[in-house]
């Protein structure tokens, strides 16, 4: 689903985790923003990008077993809301583990992985996944 | 000045609620359209302009511009009557209920039709839930896997292990709407529901099962909207809009400071309460935007019925139809079904029904004030409309 650009665009926020610090307050948002919703025009211009460290722990998550068609060959698989070191949360697989040896609370890391892939001959779609600590 | 207009409902139609495979989106909202022009006793020449709601026909059934599509099949553009959609995902339709509601209460309009449609069965099976994602930040959920049961899970989750709740009590929520669907001719899932049942669907996104999960469904819903001038003056009757609030959260789950809270439903309840000059106590029904079981909790505590943790204690019997807080007498979104864009437009129906004493087999003995949340997503938006008589 999609066009290449679009998932060009986003290659260093998803391969990298760059986010983006505001120069006003120094909160950190993945995604990064253009705008701090905390200090709204006082920030414009002063968001500035910051490589995130990948780290940090499960708030919740969930064993998905009716999916989407670009992931039904992955099914089920664990979707997590993970809360990073520098502040942001994000959502995102955990992999590599069993269901039941993930839980809320416990540490995780990003890895780079292949995240989807657009029908046989479509775009391969890459980004970050977890893995437990 | 103050422009002081009272807006009233003076009518209601909608469509059976299910898989039409056999009628267009533009049949269903149609037929909607006629038959609440025909329940108000009105004529659809003398509507000013169309408010219709609907979320996903871009993508589902292939045409935007619905608003022009219905108003020509309507036969009312022959009459040159305006058209205009608006979208906020599956809150919608009572973001259109609250638009026509504004353009009312300003002047501008006396007689304004607001129809929510639905045509979801276009799609089938997993693809649908490739555009289902939508409804999410695409970029960074959906991207990943996401679906709108998955958030709805994530949250369950933590919610459970937080207050000490179990299962079960989401499952009530389930129960409830098919009890209550029951008794609705429209609703798409009419048979009762056990505990057994409910708990033992297969998984859908742990821990939610299917029967914690609303229905695709296919339906149109639609209501006409008058001031108290042309409802005076044309002898009709209804239900007033007595307040309206709408407000907004960060866009996807993982951005907001509590997963489990719904800020947007919080800030348009007071709202509209607040504008309604109504108490919780006043409100005789609720009608809830249970797209999954776990928000029928979180609404009920969040819309201020309930202590954060606390909505498991009213689930078993407060919530039933003769309960102290009447949930989902038309069935909600479990059983009563799932249109999208048409969902806050269904609620407004019930509300209607049941404040006039339409509701047939499903209507409450006595009916102050009725509550409605409708909601976009996993509760970006919040759209709340109180519904009373005079």
């Amino acid at each position: 689903m999609g066009e290449l650009s679009r998932f060009w665009r986003e290659s260093d926020h998803r391969y990298r985790l760059v986010a983006h610090k505001c120069g006003n307050c120094d909160r950190v948002y993945f995604p990064p923003r253009d705008v701090c919703p905390t200090c709204h025009r006082e920030s414009v211009g002063k968001m500035e990008p910051i490589d995130l460290s990948g780290k940090g722990e499960v708030v919740s998550y969930t064993v998905v077993h009716e999916a989407p068609t670009p992931f039904t060959r992955q099914k089920p698989y664990i979707l997590a809301i993970i809360k990073l070191d520098e502040g942001p949360s994000l959502t995102g697989q955990i992999v590599d583990s069993d269901p039941e040896e993930v839980d809320m609370g416990k540490r995780v890391h990003s890895v780079f992985r292949k995240v989807a892939e657009d029908g046989k001959s479509g775009i391969i779609q890459y980004g970050y996944k977890f893995v437990l600590d | 000045m103050r422009i002081l207009r009272d807006v009233y409902i003076i009518g209601a139609g909608e469509t059976r609620y299910g898989e039409l495979w056999e009628r267009s989106l533009r049949e269903l909202a149609v037929e909607a359209g006629l038959r609440a022009i025909e329940n108000a006793g009105v004529y659809s020449r003398d509507v000013e302009i169309l408010y219709g709601s609907n979320s996903l026909a871009g993508i589902i059934n292939g045409q935007e511009n619905i608003g022009s599509l219905i108003s020509d099949f309507a036969g009312i553009a022959h009459n040159n009557i305006p058209a205009v959609r608006v979208e906020a995902s599956s809150a919608s339709g009572g973001a259109a209920l609250r638009e026509a509601y504004l353009a009312i209460k300003s002047g501008e309009y006396d007689l304004i039709m607001v129809g929510g449609v639905e045509k979801m069965t276009d799609i089938y099976g997993n693809e649908l839930l490739n555009m289902m994602g939508s409804i999410l930040d695409r970029e960074w959920e959906s991207f990943f896997g996401a679906t709108p049961a998955a958030m709805a899970a994530i949250v369950a989750r933590k919610y459970m292990k937080d207050f000490n709740v179990e299962k079960e009590a989401l499952s009530m929520m389930s129960i409830n709407d098919h009890e209550n669907a029951s008794k609705n001719p429209m609703a798409q899932y009419k048979n009762k529901l056990t505990l057994k049942q409910a708990m033992g669907a297969t998984n859908v996104a742990e821990p939610l099962t299917l029967m914690d999960c609303s229905p695709i469904t296919d339906g149109a819903s639609a209501i006409l909207l008058a001031s108290d001038r042309y409802m005076k003056k044309n002898k009709l009757e209804g239900a007033m809009v007595l307040g309206s609030g709408i407000s907004q959260d960060y866009f996807a789950v993982h951005n907001r400071e509590s997963i489990y809270t719904l800020n947007s439903a919080k800030i348009a309840a007071r709202e509209a309460l607040k504008k309604a000059g109504k108490k919780l106590d006043d409100i005789s029904l609720v009608e809830l935007h249970d797209s999954y079981s776990i928000y029928g909790l979180l609404e009920l505590e969040d819309l201020g019925f309930a202590e954060k943790g606390k909505a498991k204690h009213l689930v078993y019997e407060d919530i039933k139809a003769g309960g102290r807080i009447p949930v989902n007498t038309s069935g909600g979104l479990k059983a009563k079904g799932y249109p999208l864009g048409a969902v806050g437009i269904s609620q407004a129906v019930e509300a209607y029904e049941q404040v006039m004493g339409k509701a047939g087999q499903r209507q409450l003995k006595s009916v102050d004030s009725v509550l409605l949340h409708n909601m976009a997503g996993t509760g970006s938006t919040s759209v709340v409309h109180v519904i009373g008589g005079e």
